[in-house]
This record gives structure tokens, sequence and C-alpha cells, in this order.
């Protein structure tokens, strides 16, 4: 008994001064977590912010729709830049995403198996490949057989690139689907193949897309596996290619073939080249490229949130 | 409309015979671990047959036999002899896919597939090749009718499946169940997962179904499978913790005067 009313005296006493002191340390923690917060944010912005000022400066309607002009003169555009990563970047998805997606259901289906368990090592592996290897490699294999740099090698270089994280999370999607779902398909007697077509696919497709468009996003940006595959083309011109196809009357396959058999530039790589050349005006155009990068990057994510929102809505009622 | 023609002669063949289904000396084997021993039982034709008894004595598992659900799992051996109308549902040369058409499936958790109620519906029938859409149409209709859906969702056939509540999307997956014209149902502890009001509407469902249909339910609450069930299958692990039925029979005689002690203990609430 008096062991307790002494250490209640105690406490009393020491109450008030330990409630201050506990206040206070509560509001120094959330101060600190607080400007940590403003801290980590500060690089974001600063890039974003520093970007859009250098950028914005030199950009207009007619650096998207131009070709650049020889060196020491004034105005010209990128559109070739543009064109030239709209191309690599749909050559890498063609490449990538059929393959990524249909040995994902593989994998989610039969992960102890020995292709699946070979499947996920491997893009483990492939994953941690430094993007100039991959580069390499795709000169390796297309670039040096064919005799020439082309979009088509920059496409598969890219493609290379993209396949670990669409199987990765093609895979994690799919085993998100509830059990459930796939057994109440079975018991209706839908084959396999059947409701991995009908029912995960659909019920999985808006974390499938997500994990695509984060994917495609890091390829755009990525400058190292076309320095030895597309290597860059000041004069690509996908108008021109077309219009000259058309002249000497071939087909759409000849032209298509045209537009990726020859090298072509993307924007991380002409940002790559401009930004340490000798000329102002080139310099101050890669900090314009850089804008035009950023915004096509966060297009593509404006729109793929709002397409997830609007399926998400449309399945939830 | 095949489906429909084939089913029908099938029924008016099948409502002479007394037994559905018949398990014989079935065991259940998941590798080298025995998950159910020795079942013998009958389902009679449009009657409901429960099947009662603690959590992991099997119940889900010989439910599953009936639809060969069992065989999705990599190691699992079905031994005995399964019939449905005296042929044997795991012989050579038995098409799962037919097996799983005759005998539906519904699950613990509704599980409407995130489409339209409509296309839900429409999933079974489709798949057995009915394309043109007046038919579905009928057989949609038809079999949210049955389930005893329409009025609530007839002005919304083209919404998600998911919109509706649990109760709601349970009947969506028995319609779905139905489209099929299925010859027997297998329901999971259909009820489990819904509110008590929820859970009649199922359970007075079930009353309507059976005339057309024989059912089978797996289910934990004693109350319900007193209510609703014909006939109850009273399952039990034993020492090696195989399941078995222990015993088997009229309903109101599992009740009322069980034979085995296990099971009057079970009912009564003593144990389980």
């Amino acid at each position: 008994m008096t062991a307790s009313t002494h250490f209640q005296i105690l406490i009393e006493k020491n109450q008030a001064k330990l409630s201050a002191r506990r206040k206070v340390t509560n509001a120094a923690m959330l101060a600190l977590t607080g400007l940590m917060t403003l801290l980590a944010l500060v690089p974001l912005f600063w890039i974003v912010g520093y970007v859009i000022y250098k950028g914005g400066q030199y950009i207009n309607l007619d650096f998207f729709i131009n070709l650049p002009r020889p060196l020491g003169m004034e105005g010209g555009g990128v559109r070739h830049a543009i064109e030239g990563t709209l191309v690599i970047t749909a050559l890498a998805a063609v490449f990538a995403v059929p393959p990524g997606i249909l040995a994902a259901f593989y994998a989610a289906r039969y992960p102890n198996t020995p292709l699946g368990i070979a499947l996920r090592f491997s893009t483990d592996v492939l994953s941690g490949v430094p993007s100039i290897v991959i580069g390499l490699f795709a000169y390796a294999i297309i670039v040096k057989p064919m005799g020439n740099y082309s979009a088509l090698a920059g496409g598969l270089a890219m493609a290379f690139l993209m396949l670990p994280t669409i199987i990765r999370t093609t895979e994690e999607m799919i085993k998100l689907v509830p059990h459930n779902l796939r057994e109440g398909s079975l018991a209706l007697g839908a084959a396999e193949w059947k409701t991995s077509i009908s029912v995960l696919f659909p019920a999985a497709l808006n974390g499938i897309v997500t994990g695509f468009l984060l994917a495609l996003a890091r390829a755009a940006g990525e400058t190292a596996p076309l320095l030895f595959t597309a290597l860059g083309n000041e004069r690509y011109d996908i108008r021109t290619i077309i219009n000259n196809g058309i002249a000497q009357k071939q087909g759409v396959f000849q032209i298509l073939g045209r537009i990726v058999d020859q090298p072509a530039d993307s924007l991380p790589l002409t940002l790559w080249k401009y930004a340490q050349m000798p000329y102002p005006e080139r310099v101050a155009q890669s900090w314009a490229v850089a804008l035009v990068l950023m915004i096509l990057v966060l297009l593509v994510n404006i729109f793929a949130r709002l397409w997830v929102e609007s399926r998400k809505r449309r399945l939830q009622g | 409309m095949n489906i429909t023609i084939e089913t029908q002669t099938q029924l008016t063949a099948t409502a002479m015979a007394e037994n559905k289904m018949e398990v014989r000396d079935v065991n259940v084997h998941y590798g080298k671990f025995q998950a159910l021993t020795d079942i013998n039982m009958t389902i009679a034709a449009n009657k409901i047959t429960a099947i009662i008894g603690p959590s992991g004595c099997g119940k889900s598992t010989l439910l599953r036999s009936f639809n060969r659900m069992n065989d999705l799992v990599g190691n699992a051996r079905v031994d005995g002899q399964i019939l449905l109308d005296g042929a044997d549902i795991n012989a050579a040369g038995v098409d799962v896919v037919d097996v799983r058409r005759r005998v539906g499936m519904v699950f613990q958790r509704p599980n409407p597939f995130p489409k339209s109620i409509y296309d839900n519906v429409a999933y079974g029938p489709r798949l057995y090749g009915i394309r043109r859409k007046s038919d579905l149409d009928d057989l949609v209709e038809k079999s949210i009718k049955q389930a005893a859906l329409w009025d609530e969702v007839k002005d919304k056939l083209h919404q998600s499946g998911l919109s509706i509540s649990g109760g709601q999307q349970q009947r969506l997956c028995i319609a779905r169940a139905l489209a099929v014209e299925p010859e027997v149902i297998l329901m999971d502890e259909p009820a489990s997962a819904l509110d008590p009001i929820s859970t009649l509407r199922i359970e007075e469902l079930m009353q309507e179904l059976k005339k057309n249909y024989t059912i089978l339910i797996v289910t934990h609450n004693m109350q319900q499978a007193a209510r609703v069930s014909d006939y109850t299958a009273m399952m039990m692990i034993d020492d090696r913790r195989a399941g078995m039925v222990i015993e088997f029979d009229e309903t109101k005689n599992i009740f009322t005067r069980p034979k085995d002690k296990r099971t009057e203990d079970y009912v009564t609430g003593r144990f389980g």
C-alpha cells in the first residue's frame, strides 16, 4: 500500500512536467516530419519548375511541327524526335505486350512448374540488367545482321527493357483476382483459356494497363538502349516517307517497313545530343525537349488514370 | 436452343429415377493426405440434400467431387464412383465440361463476373454456342426470373453485376448457374455471407427450385439444414483427420432422433 501511494505521489508530482514534455515532443516530431515532407517535395517541384522555366522560353507550336534547322540557324523544331519516340515506343509495345501478358498468365497459373520458376527468375535478372547492355545486345542481334541502325532495333531494345515490368505487374494483377471468380467460370464448364480471356483478363485489366504504361513511360525516357540501335536521325520525317511511298505507289507494308527500317531519333536521345553541343541555340532547345518529354509522359499518365477510373466506375456501377 | 430440348427430355427421363446421383465408396486424397474416406450416399432427385458437420470435415471437398471441381487441385485423386443418372462422372471419356453443365455450382461468396448483369447470365449459354440475341434474351430473362431477381434488375440488365447488393449478387449467381439448364445444383454455404433477410430469400428460392432441380447444399447453419433440406448427411473426421459420413437419413430423423451419439451432440449444439 505504502509503495503504491508513494508512486501515486511521485506520478502526480511529475504529471504536469511529463504532460508538457509529451506535448513538446509531439509538436517537435510533427514539425520534423512535416519539414522532411517539404524537403522531399523540393527536388520534385524544383526539377519540374526549372524545366518548365528553361524549356518554356523556347517552346511554341513551331517546335512541335518543324524539323531541325541547320546548325547555327534560329528556330526549327523537334518533330523528328517526337515521331521517333512514338514509333520506337509503339514498336516496343508491339514486341513486349503480347509475349509479356501471355507469359504472365502462364506464370500466374503454373507458378511452381519449371517454366514458371524460370520465368520469374529471368524477369528478375532481366530487370536488373543495365539498359546500355540491352542496347548492346540489340545492336548485336539486329543492327549487325541488318547492316544498319534502325527504329526497329531501338524498339526491340526498348521491348527487352519493358518486358520484366509488364510480366511482373500482369502476374501480380492476375493473382489479385479473387480465386472464386475463376472457379465460378470453370464451374460453368468454361475451359481454362476461356476463363483466362473472359474473366481473369477483364478483371485484371486496370492493373495490367497501369503496369504497361509505367513500363512505357520508363522506356520513353531511356537514352542508353538507343545509342547503338536507333542511333538518331535529324531528318526522320514520317510525312515525307509516306508521301514518297504514295508517289512511288508502294503498299502499306512497304511504307511501314520504310518507317521502321531507318535510323530514328527520340526525345531523350535528342536532349542528350543537344545539351552537349557548343551552340547556345541547341542547348536552349534541349531544355525545351526535356519539357516536351515531361509533357508527353504526363499526358500518358493522365489518360491512363482517366481510363482506369471510368472503367472502375462502370464496373462497380 | 438445342440445350433446352435435350435437357427437357433428360428431365422427363430422370423424373422417374429416384436417385439423381449416387456416391459409392469414394475416397479422396490430396497427395498422401486422405481427405475423404469411404463415402456412400445417394442424392434423391428433386429433393434438397444437406451436408453438415464441423469445420474441416471435408464437406466442401465432398461437394466439389460432384462436379469434379477437385480436378483443379493438382494432386487430388478421387477413387470410387460418383454416378450421375447411373453413369460415373469420373469415367474415362466423360467430358468434364458436360459434367459441369449438368451439375451447376453456387459458391459461398457471391462471385459475379465484372461484367453486366446480362452478360453474367449469358456467359454460360454463350459457352455452349448460343449466339442468337433472341435466344440469349429469353434464357437470361427466364433464368433471372427463376432466381427471383427479375423485378429488381429488369431495368438495369446492362449495369455491372457488382452494382447490386450482396443478396442480389448471390441470386444473380444462381441465375447464372440456371442459365445452362443444369440438372443438379451444388450450393457451398450459399447464404453464409448474407444477412438474415437475404438468407431467407435464398432459402425460399431453394424450395421453389427443387421442383425442377436436384439440390445439394453444404451448410454450417443447423437451423438452415433443418428448415430447407429433405435429407441430411452428417460428416465428421476420423482419427486420421479424414472426413466421413457418420449418418445419412431424412432430415427430420437426423434432428429429432439421431442414431449416432456424435450427430446428437452436434445438432444439439454440444460441440462443433
